[in-house]
């Protein structure tokens, strides 16, 4: 997928999907000149925000790893990163069909909770799985790492009677979602 | 009906296409090869593995998995195939992480079932050592019909040497190609996500202890369980984290409470005797297309049916919890958002002129409507599931988790095992009203228990005066007294009751006339001293053997088994030197299995002043009529607390008593 670029999430055979997961995986980037075998551990968290009607209503990240009504569930918080095999570090599980009928967005945002900016990041992406038969349905590879410590990754939005995935991409600043908020607010 | 095959033993398959369940501790890699008369295998082609995971009839899962299901159709087969062997390897023998050895993992368990799954047979495969792959069945032709062998056996040399014994030539090249492809499949799968109650302990995760709208500094419920996610510095608009305190949460979260003393550490666990694989969780039939699958009582996770309920239970308490959770969040939305559009309709100025301003607020009404509509639709949907589940495992629940009025009390049996947890009463939300979930706190106790006669909030607003309100408080007390004393084994757990003035008596009549008691209850100042004194010591005594690491060095009459100490009318009867007895009995008492249960009401010993506050606080209060004062670990919805009644007229009471009581008799003889 490329920025800006959206799908809807409709299987094949035209059935609409119920669960998916957003996976996000990075490894840190490594250190230049001496001593590069000390590991720089980078510590990115993915977090999804509920959106009704452009208010928030809910937050699922590593401090609140279910959102109230368990249709999202973050399945915790990974500090250091990848093993190098390109697999999920963190993963958000969305269970579609139990999504509040109020909530008409989520929004998958990346931050980088030790401060380093993307630049010490590398092969960092975000992909969107179908978690019924573990299939990937897009892949969004976070490009030239800048100097910027949070990403607004993704949307997932209601549109008819299924639901949307929008790639976004946008570079913020921010430790915790909290600080993404005005980020977020325009991309809604 | 399943036959459980032991190795070697056959078994005739009446249906031709079938299920595999393999279910092993750790992640294992599930192969299925097809062999001719004399077992061989002709080619790669012969052999369905992640790395080609459809042949002709089989299908089996593309990673490792600690649990699978083959489809195997036998009809599919060609004739020239007499033998499906169903293989099993640990993904990563000879370096990578995970065991290498089948010794060091659970025996692998596999079940053949039909398609809806009904078993057929099932095989343990145990005695495995240095192994590494293992043919578990056989699926095999004889005389035109098909039968199932257990087979078990195991090659140290993995998969490679499994593939040679059965005459594959390329054994090695296969054997490769299938660890690449777990190592792939393996690359891209993410842990499965933390068993849903333990919501607690995470990284960074600060618990901080949120306060209860009940308590208001005078009734705290203690029990930091999982708190509510404390946000830093949350957006607008996120709804508020002060709910009330999860009192209730941590009875299902929290571990047995650590061994007492010193000693070396005993990483058994405290209630799982032996390793074998669970038998296979009674499966749901199928359900119709389009229809949600029939509930079926035991459908959890866990390695007794005790234990499946236990969590089935918990299970329906959180989905309760949380669908409560979207319905309440969405009608707030709806009313906030009709609220701001009235507002709005009403400032423009436009709306004031001619029917514009009737017909904005008619259509903020109609958009309230139906997102209330889709709320309560949705609800209804999941209340409905909750409902048919809660019908079948009701009646399904052991007397330590059923009701009193369930029929399982009547076929009451002196039980010689402790169980889980107990019932003390039901829960349920008033959007929910079918619905009452058990409240099923973990034995043993690990803290006493407050029986409130004191005035609470009655629900149904029915005025309840304080004569009544005490009698029905130690009505409760006796039912949940009786219910502890059923539940454990004979001899195991001991009631004392002190009764000052008596008071008590006609409630407590079902205990005093089985004769379950240690002593009649104690009245007056002489016999509460007496009895206070006796279980002060009885602490002292348990408490420096077991820190001693001496526990079979007490004098006769002292042990270890479980006591409870219901005080009536406190603070009547009571000294300042009975009050500190008391007040070391809570402390010092619930960790050598010494627990009070107060029926009292807290205002009558306010003279104490704050004295006795962490006593009140060391205990969980329940009430003796409907309340709503106990939060659950998820959302913090305050649930309404039903006390567990005997049915009126009803002799199970006494029935149930007379039974524990010529147990004890035979027991102490």
């Amino acid at each position: 997928m490329t920025k800006g670029q959206a799908i809807s999430l409709q299987k094949n055979d035209g059935g609409s999907l119920t669960a998916v997961r957003m996976g996000l995986g990075w490894q840190a980037a490594p250190r230049r000149g001496l001593f590069g075998s000390r590991t720089r551990e980078v510590d990115l968290d993915a977090s999804a925000v509920l959106f009704a009607d452009k208010q928030p209503v809910d937050v699922v990240f590593f401090r609140h790893l279910v959102s109230d009504d368990g249709s999202v569930r973050h399945t915790g918080d990974n500090l250091v990163g990848g093993v190098g095999q390109g697999g999920d570090d963190e993963a958000i599980l969305v269970d579609l069909s139990r999504v509040p009928v109020h909530i008409d967005q989520i929004v998958f945002t990346v931050n980088s909770f030790t401060g380093q900016t993307f630049q010490e990041v590398q092969n960092a992406f975000c992909r969107l799985v179908d978690e019924t038969n573990g299939q990937e349905l897009a892949r969004y590879t976070l490009a030239g790492g800048g100097a910027y410590t949070a990403q607004i990754m993704a949307k997932v939005h209601r549109s008819g009677s299924g639901w949307t995935m929008t790639a976004l991409g946008n570079p913020a600043n921010g430790r915790t979602f909290q600080d993404l908020m005005p980020a977020i607010l325009p991309v809604l | 009906m399943t036959a459980e095959l032991v190795r070697g033993q056959n078994h005739p398959l009446s249906q031709s296409r079938l299920e595999i369940r393999i279910s092993a501790g750790t992640p294992i890699v599930a192969a299925a090869a097809l062999g001719d008369e004399n077992g061989r295998i002709h080619g790669t082609e012969w052999v369905a593995h992640p790395g080609a995971p459809t042949q002709p009839g089989l299908e089996v899962s593309r990673q490792a998995a600690a649990d699978h299901r083959l489809a195997v159709d036998l009809d599919a087969m060609t004739d020239a195939v007499h033998r499906v062997s169903v293989l099993l390897a640990l993904p990563a023998p000879g370096g990578g992480p995970g065991p290498v050895r089948f010794g060091a993992v659970a025996a692998p368990f596999v079940a053949v079932t039909g398609l809806d799954g009904t078993g057929i047979a099932s095989y343990t495969i145990t005695g495995l050592e240095a192994e590494s792959a293992v043919v578990a069945l056989e699926l095999y032709r004889r005389q035109g019909a098909w039968k199932v062998r257990a087979v078990g056996q195991g090659y140290a040399g993995g998969l490679a040497e499994l593939f040679t014994d059965q005459g594959l030539s390329q054994a090695q090249q296969l054997a490769a190609g299938i660890g690449e492809a777990v190592a792939r499949g393996l690359a891209r799968s993410v842990q499965a996500p933390p068993p849903r109650p333990s919501d607690g302990d995470r990284s960074r995760q600060a618990a901080a202890p949120a306060v209860g709208p009940d308590q208001g500094g005078t009734a705290p419920q203690g029990a930091p369980g999982p708190v509510p996610p404390a946000y830093g510095g949350q957006p607008a608009g996120l709804p508020g984290q002060d709910g009330p305190q999860p009192a209730y949460g941590g009875a299902g979260a929290a571990d047995p409470s650590p061994a007492v003393g010193g000693g070396p550490i005993d990483y058994s666990h405290p209630r799982r005797q032996t390793s074998a694989p669970p038998p296979p969780p009674p499966t749901a039939p199928p359900s119709l297309p389009g229809q949600p699958a029939q509930p079926v009582a035991g459908d959890a996770t866990g390695w007794s049916m005790e234990e499946r309920l236990y969590n089935q239970v918990w299970g329906m308490f959180e989905d309760l919890a949380r669908t409560t959770a979207a319905y309440r969040s969405a009608v707030d939305f709806a009313e906030s958002r009709m609220d701001k559009e009235l507002e709005q309709a009403l400032s423009d100025p436009r709306s004031r002129i001619g029917g514009q301003g009737d017909a904005a607020r008619e259509a903020a009404r109609a958009r309230h409507g139906r997102l209330v509509d889709q709320a309560r639709e949705a609800l209804d949907r999941d209340l409905a599931q909750l409902v048919a589940e809660a019908e079948v495992v009701e009646p399904a629940l052991p007397p330590a988790f059923a009701r009193w009025d369930n029929p399982v009390w009547h076929a009451y049996r002196v039980p010689m095992e402790i169980p889980m947890a107990l019932r003390l009463g039901d829960l349920r939300l008033p959007e929910a009203d079918r619905i009452r979930i058990p409240m099923l706190l973990r034995l043993p106790l690990e803290r006493g228990l407050w029986i409130d006669s004191g005035r609470t909030g009655s629900l149904d607003g029915s005025f309840t005066d304080s004569h009544d309100m005490r009698r029905l408080a130690m009505e409760t007390a006796v039912a949940h007294a009786a219910r502890l004393l059923a539940v454990y084994p004979a001899g195991e757990f001991t009631v004392h009751v002190i009764d000052p003035a008596g008071s008590g008596a006609q409630a407590l009549a079902p205990l005093t006339r089985t004769g379950v008691l240690a002593a009649p209850p104690a009245v007056g100042a002489a016999g509460v001293t007496d009895v206070l004194g006796r279980l002060t010591q009885r602490v002292d005594l348990v408490q420096m053997a077991l820190r001693g690491g001496a526990p079979d060095a007490l004098p006769p009459g002292f042990d270890t088994s479980q006591q409870l100490l219901i005080v009536n009318d406190f603070p009547h009867g009571f000294d300042d030197r009975a009050v500190n007895q008391l007040r070391y009995l809570a402390d010092e008492g619930p960790s050598v299995g010494v627990h009070l249960m107060m029926v009292a009401d807290r205002e009558e010993s306010a003279g104490y002043g704050p004295l006795l506050d962490p006593l009140w606080r060391s205990l969980l209060r329940l009430t003796p009529v409907a309340d709503d004062h106990l939060a659950d670990p998820w959302v913090g919805h305050a649930w309404t607390y039903e006390p567990p009644l005997v049915p009126p007229g009803s002799q199970v009471l006494h029935q149930v008593l007379t039974q524990v009581a010529a147990a004890r008799r035979s027991w102490s003889r």
